[in-house]
């Protein structure tokens, strides 16, 4: 059981509150999303919680190790994965470049192994062999071979998210994972999150779409100017009227 | 027939000098103005230990490669912080210094008079000073250094090489230490220039410091872009066509004095051109910079 938590995060940008005395607690074994309007921190909160930005004040702790402060790609290796909104990837690659690259520990990332090719064939295949399984479960194995800014934006979309699962993450922290795309394929992506939801894995994703946040979520997070305003099952916090008015419309 | 493998022995050590920019600029997205310093530091370092102490040019090349791998560290770790045009002009911040000890350190470097009777390379006591000979050395140099940098390439390293190039805060959210593999790449690419510094100094056994001028540095990158950036072989297409392009000039019947400048003339026109019709290069597969 994964467990991710923040107490009294601040972060100011200019002067500019973004993120106000907040405090988190997330667990495995459901998804979490968080919504709130524009502006209202959620970003900032992932970017945090990856190592891209630094708190001014406030700490986080995945189970009891303290991560704040930490880069980004020790919290990475830490097995919290993430996407972004705007998405990120080796565009000029193949799909099954993108996955393979996000495999963990690789020998023949290590200039001397890569020079001698010790143990490098092996260890690409198994990681092929991953890549490919990946690849299955989300659904893109026919576009294997494919370049990633050749694929749909909602693949694309599914291409993260395989990234994040190829590099083992537990935590799985996503922004706006099915913003802008089909509706076929947004059913597709929550539907996969809930079968990784009920691997174990922690799911957290901010999200605009609340027809999407009901369809998934197990748990939902207001933010507004920083904070968390209200949290709860999904049909209790949607339909309070104050919620809806102010940022549902 | 001597003219023309002198000019191939050139165009296969800038082939060396422009495979191991190509590692850093085309394979891994960061351009270096400090690699006619890095040339120079190879050449330098050989060509006093061989003269002062006397030793093999066999120990040149390995002290060489160490001075490379300290002074790209130098380099390195500082500006590898910066992002992309601050990275650049940061190198050509350690070009401008590394030039200024090659001139004004003259106790050591003898300054703008240079280091003469360089001994030429030997192997197991016999000094290959033909230049057939002379040409074998620098092919062999050129495919080693093209050999390293496909192995590189080629493997899950080269592979992170390529996301850094593509998108580095990607890289990082998978979890890649980047700046590791920044500051590692620096560094072979520094010590293939510093070797083909040293076969520079002991083919020509004389240097001086106008050889490794900002100007160089500006050579090479055009050598890359004009071959193509992260292609197999746009770095030798891009040191051919700058070795030779210039070389016309003098079977023109131009006069030596104004060629030497016209040369520069060329280079510039060349980039220009490149950048308007052909941004990646001759066999280059992406836009340069893109």
């Amino acid at each position: 059981m994964a467990n991710l938590r923040c107490t009294g995060l601040v972060k100011s940008f200019d002067g500019v509150r973004a993120l106000s005395d907040l405090d988190l607690n997330l667990s495995s074994g459901r998804i979490t999303s968080i919504i709130g309007p524009n502006g209202a921190g959620k970003t900032t909160l992932i970017n945090i919680l990856t190592g891209f930005l630094e708190p001014d004040a406030g700490k986080c702790f995945l189970e009891q190790q303290e991560i704040s402060g930490l880069s980004a790609p020790r919290i990475a290796q830490l097995g919290i994965g993430r996407t972004f909104q705007e998405l990120r990837m080796i565009w000029r690659g193949s799909v099954l470049e993108n996955v393979i690259l996000a495999r963990p520990h690789q020998r023949g990332e290590t200039l001397f192994w890569a020079l001698t090719r010790l143990g490098v064939r092996q260890e690409e295949d198994k990681n092929y062999q991953e890549a490919i399984r990946i690849l299955r479960f989300v659904g893109l194995e026919g576009k294997a071979n494919d370049l990633a800014d050749e694929l749909s934006y909602g693949q694309q979309k599914l291409l993260s998210l395989a990234c994040c699962l190829s590099m083992e993450a537990n935590i799985l922290l996503l922004d706006e994972p099915v913003a802008g795309i089909h509706p076929d394929m947004a059913t597709r992506i929550l539907d996969l999150l809930k079968v990784l939801r009920d691997q174990g894995k922690l799911i957290v994703f901010i999200e605009h779409d609340i027809s999407a946040v009901r369809a998934a979520s197990d748990h939902v997070i207001v933010m507004d100017h920083g904070q968390v305003i209200a949290q709860g099952v999904p049909r209790e916090v949607l339909d309070r009227s104050e919620i809806i008015e102010a940022y549902l419309g | 027939m001597e003219y023309i493998l002198h000019i191939l022995v050139l165009v296969a050590i800038y082939t060396v000098l422009s495979v191991s920019l190509d590692l850093l600029a085309g394979h891994t997205g960061l351009l270096s103005l400090s690699h006619a310093a890095l040339f120079g530091l190879g050449a330098y370092s050989s060509a006093l230990l061989t003269t002062r102490f006397g030793t093999s040019v066999f120990v040149g090349f390995l002290v060489a490669m160490v001075v490379a791998v300290l002074i790209s560290f130098c380099i390195s770790l500082p500006s590898l912080r910066l992002q992309d045009d601050y990275f650049v002009i940061a190198t050509f911040g350690f070009q401008m210094i590394l030039f200024s000890i090659f001139n004004n350190w003259i106790a050591v470097t003898h300054g703008p008079m240079g280091i003469t009777n360089i001994p030429q390379p030997s192997i197991f006591g016999w000094t290959i000073s033909s230049r057939v000979g002379l040409l074998v050395v620098a092919l062999l140099l050129a495919i080693f250094a093209y050999v390293v940098v496909i192995l590189i390439t080629s493997s899950p390293f080269g592979r992170v090489l390529r996301a850094i190039r593509e998108d580095e805060i990607f890289a990082r959210a998978l979890g890649k230490r980047t700046y590791r593999f920044k500051v590692t790449v620096f560094a072979v690419s520094a010590t293939l220039s510093a070797w083909a510094g040293c076969l520079y100094a002991h083919y020509v056994t004389y240097i001086d410091p106008a050889s490794f001028t900002v100007m160089e540095s500006i050579l090479v990158v055009s050598m890359v872009i004009v071959g193509g950036a992260g292609s197999r072989w746009g770095p030798f297409i891009g040191a051919s066509v700058l070795v030779l392009l210039p070389e016309t000039l003098r079977i023109v019947g131009l006069p030596s004095t104004f060629a030497a400048n016209f040369r520069q003339v060329i280079y510039g026109t060349l980039l220009v051109v490149m950048m308007m019709f052909r941004p990646r290069g001759i066999v280059g597969k992406y836009d340069f910079g893109q």
